[in-house]
């Protein structure tokens, strides 16, 4: 890296590839977790998971231990995911109807939720189904359900949308999925833990940057970040 | 008390009234009663209010249900889909009305239904468009959004086995809707792969009891509609799920 302009504080690595951000993800959801991926970038994290972990898939179309993609012969119209990709079932799978794959979720026996996002606030508020687009056609699936249900909802973005614009903002513009729901977001160059009293007390709080430094990161945000 | 088992689709159906609320089971193709909605479609009722969790796939169904103007109104969490065109002009031409619902309220609103239920505070879409107007109140803490229940004249599921009685076992990720559904309509019909003698479902592991179904069909195909294929509909989501 070259010296002619010295950042404000320490700048470690580059931008994270896909791959290398769905296992930065992966690496914080602890062994034994049930977790849910939202359709997307967040599929990428199955890819990541140590085999061993213990850790169990969830689909909120009805099943529990939702394995990889099957080969193409093994193809089963009956048996799909969320983004209805056809999966596989793995040993301890369950099904179970709609009602009961959302008490599951809002109940809070989901651990934890990665999902994509449009904009995220610094206090946590989540928008990720509705463009806002005049006479787009609407549709939420279980986006809502799934912010607010697991017991740690988390965001796995690009930091900027593809024309620059941050996604990770002081108040979204965008229609809400939720309000306060999300506790940190995976990006391509920093990990930000946000969140109602992060958002009070300060700031968003940075906890790894990659290829940016700190003063960087707030002034590609236009924000202060603890 | 027995179940009519009925010989063909449209025998299974039966009547069904103009400005019914009709539900239709199903997440994308798995689950989907296809010939119990051809034979909607051939029966010819019309001004419906259709509950089912999309809105119609290419150009048979629930999609040429819309596309005949047939469908008043539509319940669901997810319309616009790739393949969802008759759909999107119907919708964009102001001709059908959309109450969209997020995927776990709307099971729940037809879990309540059936259960007797007059709704119930849930925290899902607090603070977002869907939740406009609704009453709010909070609980041990968490802002809560009433929901009211969602019941049908008509409800029609896809099981995987019946028997004589009506109870139904499901298979794999098709099972999604039809449980609830089942309970939440003041008539059920189930098409099912095959009618076994009553008594050969282990009762341990009837997923629908037969109390909650009205007429099973059995109909020997596993029909996967043309441009529904699994996996054709994942880019039309974005990143909501």
């Amino acid at each position: 890296m070259s010296a002619e302009t010295v950042p404000p504080g320490p700048r470690s690595g580059s931008p994270l590839s896909k791959a290398q951000l769905a296992a930065r993800v992966a690496a914080d959801i602890e062994p034994g977790s049930y977790v849910n991926l939202g359709i997307g970038l967040p599929t990428l994290v199955a890819d990541h998971l140590p085999p061993g972990s213990g850790i169990t898939l969830h689909t909120e179309n009805g099943l529990l231990g939702m394995g990889p993609a099957p080969e193409q012969a093994d193809v089963d119209p009956e048996l799909i995911n969320a983004g209805k990709v056809p999966v596989t079932e793995l040993a301890g799978a369950s099904y179970f109807h709609q009602a009961d794959s959302f008490a599951m979720m809002r109940g809070g026996h989901i651990d934890v939720c990665v999902l994509g996002a449009f904009q995220v606030s610094t206090a946590g508020d989540l928008a990720n189904w509705s463009t806002g687009r005049p006479g787009a056609v609407p549709a939420v699936g279980g986006a809502m359900d799934l912010a607010v249900g697991a017991r740690r909802s988390v965001v796995m973005m690009t930091l900027l949308t593809k024309d620059g614009q941050p996604k990770l903002v002081q108040e979204c513009t965008l229609p809400l999925t939720g309000v306060g729901c999300v506790s940190r977001i995976y990006s391509d160059v920093a990990v930000i833990d946000v969140g109602p009293a992060l958002a009070a007390d300060g700031g968003a709080g940075v906890v790894e940057t990659y290829g940016v430094t700190h003063g960087e990161l707030q002034e590609l945000l236009g924000l202060r970040l603890g | 008390m027995t179940v009519q088992v009925a010989s063909t689709a449209g025998e299974a159906l039966g009547d069904v009234a103009d400005g019914s609320t009709v539900m239709i089971g199903g997440f994308g193709p798995a689950g989907q009663p296809v010939e119990l909605i051809e034979a909607l479609l051939e029966q010819g009722a019309g001004d419906l209010v259709v509950v089912s969790n999309n809105a119609g796939n290419g150009e048979d169904a629930l999609a040429r249900l819309i596309l005949e103007r047939r469908v008043r109104k539509i319940v669901c969490s997810f319309p616009r889909q790739v393949d969802s065109w008759h759909f999107d002009a119907a919708y964009r031409a102001g001709e059908i009305e959309l109450e969209l619902v997020p995927q776990g309220n709307l099971a729940e609103r037809i879990r309540a239904a059936g259960a007797g239920l007059g709704g119930f505070f849930t925290p899902t879409g607090f603070g977002t468009p869907l939740a406009e107007g609704k009453e709010t109140r909070v609980v041990d803490g968490v802002p809560m959004v009433f929901e009211s229940p969602l019941p049908a004249d008509v409800a029609l599921v896809k099981a995987f086995r019946a028997d004589g009685v009506g109870n139904l076992v499901y298979r794999r990720t098709a099972r999604n809707f039809g449980p609830v559904m089942a309970t939440a309509a003041r008539r059920t019909v189930a098409q099912v792969r095959e009618v076994v003698p009553t008594g050969s479902i282990d009762p341990e592991t009837v997923v629908t009891p037969g109390i909650y179904v009205d007429t099973v069909v059995a109909i020997d195909s596993v029909t996967v509609l043309a441009g529904t294929q699994p996996g054709t509909q994942a880019s039309a989501q974005g990143p909501a799920s």
